[in-house]
Parts: structure tokens; sequence; C-alpha cells
């Protein structure tokens, strides 16, 4: 027996920085913090749906990933149309360029017939990812031509919608737009065919002020935000901290404005059903 | 003739403590002003006037928004940024003129919709894309003027007209130049550039297409009056020659073409 051995203690160094060379070992976005409950998650854990396994929250998905979650088949429409700059804006042609590299649009929102669990539809799914999917002139152009083609085929219409708004850039006809696809929609109303809008993070901004808000039935994915006003704004005006979920779908859908919260998993058999009941097909 | 204003005196100048007031405005342009007031769904916002007058010999509705007088009215009317009970008053009277077969003129100053937690809460983005959806179902005359600010969807909800006008000193914009300022350069006080930049003038706006007719504003508020509703009387006269079904469609072609 040794009793008097010096026990072998951990020695440690107050000042000296510890060593994090396992860290580098690790490859990046192995783990993915939620953006909405800030719980992390092995990436895994997120699945093919790209949902929190912890909230429910879906993260936000190119159109092209969106598309391809919801189906194989579909034909896309006016890919080939160009915006006009029409204010002539300082660098906007290269950050058209790069948004359109990032994303494979040729502007915010991928439009085209697709078949849903079933469901013929014309589908248009804005893009978070191509200059915030503001809604630009081609972006306006897109969604009106989708309602015009969709009432000459008597097709039900289904959005995925994800805005910052009006595109700045693009100015004043950005702005028409709104009015422009408002009566798109409209028209696509009065022939008696249906329109689904599916609000995913973020909508808000002319979006939320227009075609987002004029769906037969209007779902939102779990804790999307969805406003008119930005938070800041909004905090600025009232001189008030906002509750965090101020201006998410489950937050409106208490004050009447949106249907169903829909998780992302079961969107596929959602819009086939709601399609199916508002028009049914002819036997 | 003056010589041209550039972008940021425009701005100034839409704004300006000098503009005419919305009930100056009315009672200069109209006889028989009845005010009629809320959204028949709980609420009434005084930024939005709303009611019936006569122009000339003719019932029109009148649909304006107000920035207020008094302190009071501006803290109440939010300095003329309306609320969602605001524009649904506007489609509920919108939708009275259609049943009366009376033209519809709006009168427009407004910063943009009011980004209030109650607004958000009471739905200000559905209260604005119905008032956007109902110009496809109004078969009567709709002239829209933009006489001070034009701001954002809060004003092109009233603007979805078969005319637009708009005042010499006024502006149409998608946002604020300080707002345009602050997103593309951080900086608001770069304001003035991004008016220049923005194409909100209504030079600017006639090149354009989306608007169709200046009014020219003469510090002699008698002037401004008379020719304006001249210009009423004779744009109205003209539209009617129209059936509902033609104003309509030509309202679509309008805004198809942006």
């Amino acid at each position: 027996m040794n009793l008097f051995k010096k026990k072998p203690y951990v020695e440690t160094h107050p000042h000296r920085q510890p060593e994090r060379h396992f860290n580098q070992k690790v490859p990046d976005n192995m783990f993915i913090q939620c953006p909405h409950c800030k719980e992390g998650a092995y990436y895994k854990a997120f699945g093919a749906f790209r949902v929190c396994p912890n909230c429910g929250y879906g993260m936000r998905l190119k159109a092209q990933e969106r598309l391809d979650m919801l189906t194989a088949d579909y034909t896309p429409w006016d890919t080939d149309l160009q915006t006009k700059d029409p204010l002539n804006f300082p660098g906007y042609d290269q950050k058209l360029a790069k948004a359109q590299a990032a994303t494979g649009l040729n502007d915010s929102v991928w439009t085209g017939e697709a078949r849903i669990a079933g469901a013929n539809v014309a589908l248009g799914i804005m893009d978070p990812f191509f200059i915030m999917g503001s809604l630009g002139t081609i972006t306006g152009e897109k969604i009106t031509r989708l309602f015009e083609r969709a009432l000459n085929k008597k097709l039900p219409v289904v959005i995925f919608t994800a805005s910052g708004g009006a595109r700045m850039q693009e100015g004043m006809p950005a702005l028409m737009q709104m009015a422009k696809i408002s009566q798109a929609v409209a028209r696509h109303s009065a022939a008696g065919l249906f329109y689904l809008t599916i609000l995913t993070d973020p909508t808000t901004g002319g979006v939320t002020a227009s075609f987002a808000m004029q769906g037969d039935i209007i779902a939102a994915e779990p804790h999307t935000l969805v406003g008119f006003a930005g938070r800041r704004v909004i905090e600025q005006t009232i001189h008030k901290k906002l509750p965090e979920d101020f201006q998410s779908g489950e937050n409106l859908q208490k004050h009447g404005f949106v249907d169903s919260i829909v998780p992302r998993e079961k969107l596929g058999a959602f819009i086939a059903q709601v399609v199916r009941l508002n028009q049914p097909e002819e036997e | 003739m003056a010589q041209k204003k550039t972008a940021a005196e425009v701005v100034q100048a839409a704004r300006s403590a000098d503009k005419i007031s919305t009930k100056t405005l009315i009672n200069g342009l109209f006889n028989d002003f009845v005010e009629l007031h809320g959204d028949r769904n709980g609420g009434d916002d005084p930024a939005i006037i709303g009611g019936i007058a006569r122009l000339g010999n003719r019932p029109v509705t009148v649909i304006a928004t107000q920035k207020g007088e008094t302190v009071e009215e501006k803290i109440a009317t939010h300095y003329g940024d309306p609320e969602p009970e605001g524009y649904r008053k506007a489609l509920r009277l919108m939708r009275q003129a259609a049943k009366f077969n009376r033209p519809i003129v709006t009168l427009i100053n407004t910063a943009g919709a009011y980004p209030g937690a109650d607004a958000e809460a009471h739905g200000q983005g559905e209260a604005i894309a119905a008032l956007l959806q109902a110009s496809y179902d109004l078969p009567v005359p709709f002239i829209a003027t933009i006489f001070g600010e034009g701001g954002s969807g809060g004003a092109l909800a009233l603007a979805c007209a078969d005319e637009v006008w708009m005042f010499e000193n006024s502006i149409y914009s998608v946002l604020s130049p300080e707002g345009f300022a602050s997103i593309l350069w951080k900086d608001s006080a770069r304001a003035g550039e991004a008016a220049g930049l923005m194409k909100l003038t209504p030079n600017d706006l006639l090149d354009m297409k989306i608007i169709d007719t200046i009014i020219p504003e003469p510090t002699n508020q008698d002037r401004l009056l008379k020719n304006l509703k001249k210009k009423l009387l004779l744009k109205l006269a003209d539209l009617s020659q129209l059936s509902g079904e033609e104003l309509i469609q030509k309202r679509l072609a309008r805004f198809r073409e942006f």
C-alpha cells in the first residue's frame, strides 16, 4: 500500500487556452440549430422533409427542393422570361445573376403544371433564396400566367408563398404586380375554380397583402412567419416589444386568417384532399 | 413654368405642411357630402373618410385617406396611415357604390398602411388583398388621385382604378425613400439620393404609364380645386359611356400591362 502517494490529479492551467483540435475533424453542417426553437440536432434527424425533430419547423427550401418533395411529375412554365430592370438599378444585374445561379430559376417563383398525390394542379412555388422571394415584375408575370393558364385548362391553383414583399430594385412596376395578380386570381375565382395558398416561412409585405391572403383555403406550415409590416417597424412604431410568435401562422389562425396548420410531410396528401373536395373531377 | 424639381424636392413638397387637407379637398370638390362610418365588422378607422356626395349633379362615392389637421386627429389617424378597419370600410363603400351605380372617387395621401400590432392581428394584409381583388367586380367608373404621399400597398389598395392621377407635388412608391436608403446603404439619411433612383415622381410614373395624368398644383387652392373638379367631371362623363363590363375589361387590361 502506498498510503501517502500523491493522487494523480488532473492539472489545470487557468490561463491556457484549450486546444480544440477535435473540432476541426467535424464537417460543417453536421449539427443544425433550428432557427425557430434554437435546439440543435444531428442533420439526419431533420429527415427528408428537413423538419426540426423538436418543434416541427420546416427549414427554408429552394423551390426546386420543395418541388422534388412534392412530386416527380411536373412540367415547368415560363422559364425563359427575364426582367427588364425597370429602374436601371445599379448592381441589380449582378444580384439577379447570383440569385439565378443559386436557385436555377429565372425569377423568384417556380410555376408549372404538376400532379400531386394524384391531383392535377397549376403549381407555384416561391423561392426564399431568390432575393428573399421578393415580388418582381417577372415573378408577377409568371404568377399571373399561372392563373390565366389554370383558367383555360380549368385547373385549381396551389401556391406556396415565401417572400419579403415587393422587390424594391424594380420600384413601382413591382408594386403593380400585386394588382395584376389579384385581378388574375379574381378572374380564376369567378370561374368557380379553386385556389389554395400555403404560407411558408417567411410570407410578408406585398405578398401577404395580395395573393397570399386570397386563397379559398389558406394553410400554413408550422411556425411560419406571416405578416404585413416588418417586426422591427412595428416595434419602433408602437414602442413595445412584440411577443416572439406574434407574426406566426399559428397566431394568425387564432385571429381567423389561416384555415389550417399543416406539417410539411402531410402537405402532399392535404393538397390532393382539398383539391378533390373543392373540385371533384368529372367521372 | 417653374423650374423642374428634383425627386428629393418633390418628396418634400408631397409631405409639406402646406399640402391641401383632405377635408378641404372634399368640401371644395363635392356638394352634399354625407360621411358614412364603419366597416360593419366591429371598427371604424378615422384615417379613411368615406361617404356619398354630389360631383356636379351626379351622386358619387368618395373615399379618402386623411392625415388629420388637429393633434388629436393626427394621433387618431396615425398621421394618415389606415388600419384594416379603414380598408374594410373602403371596400364596403365601394360595393355599395357598385350596387347604386355610383362612380367611385378616391383621394390618397398616406405614407402607407399602419404598421401596428392591432393592425397585424386584425389582418392588414387580408384587408388590402381584398381591395386589390375588388377592382375586378366594380362595374362603375373609378378614378384615384394621389395628392401627397402614395405609400406602397396602403395606397395601391385604393388605386386599382380606371384612371390614376397624381398631383404635381406627390409621390407614389414601393417604400419610403428613407426605408429604401436604410435597406440599400444602411443609412436613412441618404433618402434624397434614394428618391432620385426610385422613379417615384409624377413625371417618372407618367413615363412608365403607372399613372394617367398629372394635376397641376397652383398655390391658389381655389384654382386647384376648380381645375380638378372640371377634370373629374369630364373624365367621369367619358367613362360613363362604357358599360360596367367594358369598364372592368379595360381596367384589367390597364393593370395587365405591368
